[in-house]
């Protein structure tokens, strides 16, 4: 404890936040200095999950890595392969077909619902609204029975490849789909009469956790949490991927970048997540759902069992996998959470020479202190549910 | 503006400081001296054409067994013009060694952090390198080349378990 000059009766107390602590989302641990309930100093510390993906990712082959990109964000597992895949198809120079990329978008989407519900569940939960984390679980269920349908996994699904998905829609895939699209809009404003006009929920995040634009571009926010701050930057419109310039969404964006504007952008985002999974359903053209390049994707099953080429091909990428040229490539998109980055450095060998991933919540969490200094320590709590952090992807 | 022009511009400003352009899937790397880093990183912020307001990411590569060398790459984004750069600096082994660009975005702070821990390359008026990742006691640089992948720590926390229960 350090006395603070001037005063006889008043100390500062260093507490332990986490590393177990149900409201980090994870295993992060803060370290906060109080003066009383008022925090002077937060300290950020991570790597409590760090498992060296970035190295593991050098001794692997191109689609070796893809299982990896899912324990990231392992609440959002199809933007971080779609991510991957986009990196590696860039670094290819290779184009994948119309319905893989609407698959792709429809996907994308719904996982980023099922994202934003799972942070909206949480979040209230922490700051003691209940019931709306049973509602929320209630929508995530019927997203990860669809996610189990298409991929058979539910939570890391790896289920996209490079030059597109890893097999066709099912069957009776588009009618839950549909059905699920068609009520959700009904349960967002569910969960809209407990909480956006709550006067407990206002008085806890209105004016909390505040960021200006210009701190928020400085900390390299991005996604919802820089959104919330008014700025307008979505890479899905400005740098529009998978044909994301085909659909009609618009952008929310808050004002004054507190815990409650970020709290109403993604509310918002869901909505239009929403409306774009109806629009790919709409318009989802027939056609093959991967790419057919002997040396990048895997023959049809019927192709090996009768020509002897097709054998080849898919002994050959199975034991020594794609080489792409010599070069690197940098490629983002946006994930629920903000920029997912692949930076991949290609030597030509079959294996990447080296892997970063610029993780949305890493950097994020950096501009916590920023946000929460000179605040009450239950704001810390508000602040961390609303940059929707994960730890899998900060500590990769 | 498009690659070219962004090349063209900063050439002009600094013909010393950029050693090499390249283009390639239509990204624009630059690879600059190592002294002029910091200065080059103000311009690209500041000048109002270019407006890099956005760090999108920091990072290290190894090039030792190549090239004797460890690249430092920086991903720069400007969210008013819509366009990206990326900017290489190449630093020698045996003094890996390179100013900071924290006082340009201060979301360099934790990349740099980032690098230092998994490469071991320091970052000159860092507020506070301390390493990120791996815990304190943790040993070696994990993403040099020359670590390898199933790499063990001396005392693994099972081992020390291990010797408590004996």
């Amino acid at each position: 404890m350090t006395a603070i000059p001037g005063t006889t009766t008043t100390h500062l107390m260093t507490i332990n936040m986490g590393p177990q602590h149900p409201s980090t989302h994870g295993v992060l641990r803060l370290l906060l200095e109080l003066d009383g309930e008022m925090i002077v100093k937060a300290v950020p510390h991570v790597g409590f999950l760090h498992r060296g993906v970035e190295k593991l990712a050098e001794y692997r082959t191109y689609h070796q890595c893809i299982p990896l990109t899912d324990r990231l964000d392992y609440v959002a597992p199809f933007s971080n392969n779609l991510a991957y895949a986009i990196a590696v198809e860039k670094l290819l120079g290779i184009e994948i077909p119309e319905r893989a990329q609407h698959v792709r978008v429809l996907l994308c989407e719904l996982t980023r619902i099922s994202s934003h519900l799972l942070w909206l569940a949480t979040h209230a939960l922490d700051l003691g609204a209940m019931t709306v984390f049973f509602y929320c679980f209630r929508e995530r269920e019927t997203i990860y029975d669809i996610f189990e349908m298409v991929s058979g996994a539910r939570m890391n699904l790896s289920y996209i490849r490079v030059g597109g998905v890893s097999r066709d829609l099912p069957g009776g895939f588009l009618e839950k789909t549909r059905q699920f699209v068609a009520e959700f809009p009904s349960r967002l404003n569910e969960y809209e009469t407990l909480l956006t006009d709550n006067p407990i929920w206002k008085k806890r995040t209105v004016g909390v956790g505040v960021i200006s634009a210009e701190d928020a571009i400085d900390f390299g926010l991005s996604g919802p949490s820089l959104r919330g701050s008014g700025v307008d930057w979505d890479i899905r419109k400005t740098e529009p991927y998978s044909g994301y310039d085909k659909y009609h969404f618009k952008v929310p964006l808050g004002k004054n970048g507190d815990v409650y504007d970020r709290y109403c952008v993604r509310i918002e985002e869901m909505r239009q997540s929403n409306s774009i999974v109806h629009q790919a359903l709409n318009i989802l053209p027939k056609g093959d759902f991967i790419a057919r390049m002997p040396n990048v994707t895997l023959p049809t099953k019927e192709d090996v069992e009768t020509k002897m080429e097709a054998l080849i091909h898919h002994f050959k990428l199975i034991i020594d996998g794609i080489c792409p040229p010599k070069g690197e490539v940098y490629a983002s998109i946006e994930a629920p959470k903000g920029e997912l980055g692949f930076y991949i450095v290609s030597d030509g060998s079959n294996h990447p020479y080296r892997l970063k991933i610029r993780p949305p919540s890493f950097v994020n969490l950096e501009a916590l202190p920023k946000m929460v200094e000179g605040r009450l320590l239950p704001d810390v709590v508000a602040t961390i549910g609303s940059l929707d952090i994960v730890l899998g992807e900060i500590d990769r | 503006m498009d690659n070219e022009a962004i090349a063209a511009l900063v050439k002009t400003s600094f013909p010393e400081a950029i050693i090499d352009s390249k283009i390639f899937r239509n990204e624009l790397t630059l690879a600059v001296k190592r002294e002029y880093i910091t200065e080059i990183a103000k311009f690209l912020k500041e000048n109002k054409e270019l407006d890099f307001n956005f760090l999108s990411d920091l990072c290290g590569v190894d090039r030792v067994e190549t090239h004797g060398v460890f690249e430092v790459v920086y991903h720069l984004y400007s969210i008013s013009q819509n366009h990206r750069v990326r900017l290489k600096v190449s630093i020698p082994s045996s003094n890996p060694t390179i100013s900071t660009v924290t006082g340009v975005w201060s979301t360099a702070n934790w990349h740099e952090r980032e690098t230092y821990d998994m490469f071991g390359i320091t970052f000159d008026g860092h507020p506070d390198l301390r390493k990120i990742l791996t815990p304190d006691d943790f040993q070696g640089h994990p993403l040099r080349k020359d670590y390898p992948v199933d790499g063990r720590q001396p005392a693994t926390l099972r081992e020390i378990y291990q010797r408590g229960e004996e």
